[in-house]
């Protein structure tokens, strides 16, 4: 099996050593390890962003003058402008920044864990514009009869503007998840593991092509993965969209 | 006399500030009685739904009282605010309703609030279903209900909360005529059998002469005039309050009652000059002033058309000295209104 693998390579015109080293490599332990790397990453940055995103997004929102619970509007200024900063310096220079950081936080800043800390800084701000937006197409009308009804803004927050925008939201959730995966793809640089890092340092660094390219697809078919389902969930768990389903099965 | 549900007195709503500053309500006085239906109409921009909103403080007046079932509205803090909101119920015009919840769990939202268990919930929003008559939509989300019944559900998830008063913000603007009859008829139903005061707004006449009891008509901001509906249309006094009952022109038998003691002239123009020049020509040349009752005239290329109906001054010579002068003019032709006293 690997000698066809490494004939072909070298029929695509590899040079022999070099392809069965690849191959070697790609037949290890290494990529499985990769992906794991890549997943974990990502799935505990989209949950630490979205524990500080969410509630910032929310605010963001109903702390507006018009919104259920004004904020005083210098707050609100600093938190917009804290937002824009963070969104505004490149993922990889952000990553270099905030070292310190996680030096203080983990007792490292190189590694695969240690890329979660600027993973979550710079991802939990992109989460809070995404959460926003998702809140904004709240329809004012069913915020004014919830008032109407007595809610208090928390009620309003959990019990209705959370739950009507749950579709958006999961879309909006699927969103971030793929951008925090493309943004740990450049963790290589400060030590972190992961699909990334390979095709980094070993496919692009070392001129593996076969290397990279693996690592490229498998990346590839982790966001059709999240996609897929995000799209899925959202589909299915709207409510609104189920007038038409339902004509639909009738008319057959 | 008993002391009135609601009690609104002064209220002035200014928007925005500075240079931009809006009045959208100026100086409003109603009084609505414990168990009436009242009707507040207007054409779209008088403040309609501006004064409802002020009746829950969705809208913060700028000035004046609005005490409703003994409380003053505007003292409230927060936490009073949200409690005393729970016995006024409102429908809207959008319906409102939750579009990620069934029918049934709309309905129990008010209870939910309340602290209700589900299970006290969902039997008492099953009862309130068979109130407006959809039982068989329990699992039925709003986006597969009709704009009839979507309102039925919000009027259900509304009773939910067993209010004191009803308002209504346009609550049947988005139906049909048929349906809007049913969902008045739902209302003036609730209002019977529960005794809950409702608060009816609106831009359609109808509307009101189907379940009001007393009606004001608000123009541009300020009240025109209140009474009963029967006083009201049989004989409006007010401006807005004529537009609103005779939307194609006040018909003649009511201009005679106003013009009681006038004498009433029907002049037809026949293509001669415009019409203007011959009302101001009646003022600059003979120092009568006439009054327009009603035109129906148009210029074309300048010339006039039409008839237009002119109340003349009490003082006989005057009048004699105007009819005259019209009289004179080229291609008019006068006649007098006969029986326009009683």
């Amino acid at each position: 099996m690997s000698e066809n693998l490494i004939e072909l390579l070298i029929s695509w015109g590899v040079d022999a050593r070099k392809a069965a080293s690849q191959v070697e490599y790609l037949a290890g332990a290494t990529v499985p390890f990769a992906i794991w790397e890549t997943v974990y990453t990502t799935v505990l940055s989209t949950l630490f962003a979205y524990i500080i995103g969410l509630p910032l997004g929310i605010i963001l929102v109903t702390g507006e003058r018009e919104g259920i619970r004004p904020l005083p509007p210098a707050l609100m200024k600093i938190l917009n402008t804290v937002v824009n900063l963070l969104r505004s310096v490149p993922f990889l220079i952000l990553m270099v920044c905030v070292k310190p950081i996680s030096r203080f936080i983990l007792g490292t800043s190189i590694g695969t864990v240690a890329s979660i800390v600027p993973l979550t800084l710079a991802a939990a701000p992109f989460v809070a514009r995404v959460v926003e937006s998702s809140l904004r197409e709240m329809d004012r009308g069913v915020i004014e009869a919830s008032q109407s009804m007595g809610c208090s803004p928390w009620q309003i927050v959990t019990k209705v503007m959370l739950p009507e925008c749950r579709p958006s939201l999961i879309t909006g959730f699927t969103t971030a998840t793929i951008t925090i995966l493309s943004y740990g793809a450049m963790a290589g640089t400060i030590g972190g593991g992961g699909l990334g890092a390979m095709a980094l340092l070993r496919g692009y660094g070392r001129q593996e092509t076969a290397v990279l390219y693996v690592a490229v697809i498998f990346l590839v078919i982790l966001v059709q993965i999240i996609q897929s389902i995000g799209t899925a969930v959202a589909v299915k768990t709207d409510r609104r969209i189920q007038h038409t389903q339902t004509k639909r099965r009738k008319g057959t | 006399m008993e002391e009135p549900i609601i009690r609104i007195t002064g209220l002035t709503k200014h928007f925005g500030g500075g240079e931009n500053e809006v009045a959208a309500l100026e100086d409003i006085n109603i009084e609505i009685r414990r168990g009436e239906i009242f009707g507040v109409i207007g054409l779209s921009g008088a403040g309609k739904s501006t004064l409802v909103r002020c009746i829950n403080l969705l809208e913060r007046p700028t000035a004046g009282s609005v005490v409703v079932d003994g409380k003053e509205m505007t003292a409230l803090g927060p936490k009073e605010l949200r409690q005393a909101r729970k016995s006024i119920g409102m429908i809207f015009q959008g319906f409102n309703l939750l579009m990620q919840r069934t029918a049934l769990d709309n309905i129990c939202f008010p209870l939910e609030l309340a602290g209700k268990g589900r299970k006290e919930a969902v039997a008492r929003a099953r009862e309130l279903l068979e109130v407006v008559d959809l039982a068989s939509k329990e699992k039925a989300y709003p986006a597969q209900l009709s704009g009839g019944q979507k309102q039925r559900i919000a009027i259900a998830r509304t009773l939910a909360m067993d209010p004191r008063v009803l308002l209504c913000d346009e609550a049947t603007s988005a139906l049909d005529p048929k349906t809007t009859r049913d969902i008045l008829r739902l209302i003036q139903d609730i209002n019977k059998r529960l005794g809950i005061t409702v608060v009816v707004i609106t831009h359609e006449m109808k509307v009101i002469e189907e379940i009001c009891s007393r009606v004001a008509i608000l123009d541009h901001g300020s009240l025109a005039e209140t009474g009963t509906v029967e006083e009201v249309f049989a004989n409006p006094r007010s401006e807005a309050g004529r537009r609103l009952v005779y939307p194609d022109g006040v018909p003649y038998e009511v201009l005679r009652q106003e013009a009681a003691c006038a004498r009433v002239i029907r002049v037809a123009f026949n293509g001669g000059t415009a019409y203007q020049p011959l009302i101001a020509s009646l003022a600059i040349d003979c120092g009568v002033k006439a009054n327009i009752l009603g035109a129906d005239t148009r210029n074309i290329d300048g010339r006039a058309f039409g008839t237009m109906l002119l109340g003349l001054p009490e003082d006989e010579a005057q009048a004699a000295k105007a009819l005259a002068y019209i009289r004179s003019q080229k291609d008019i032709t006068v006649e007098e209104v006969p029986d326009y006293h009683e």
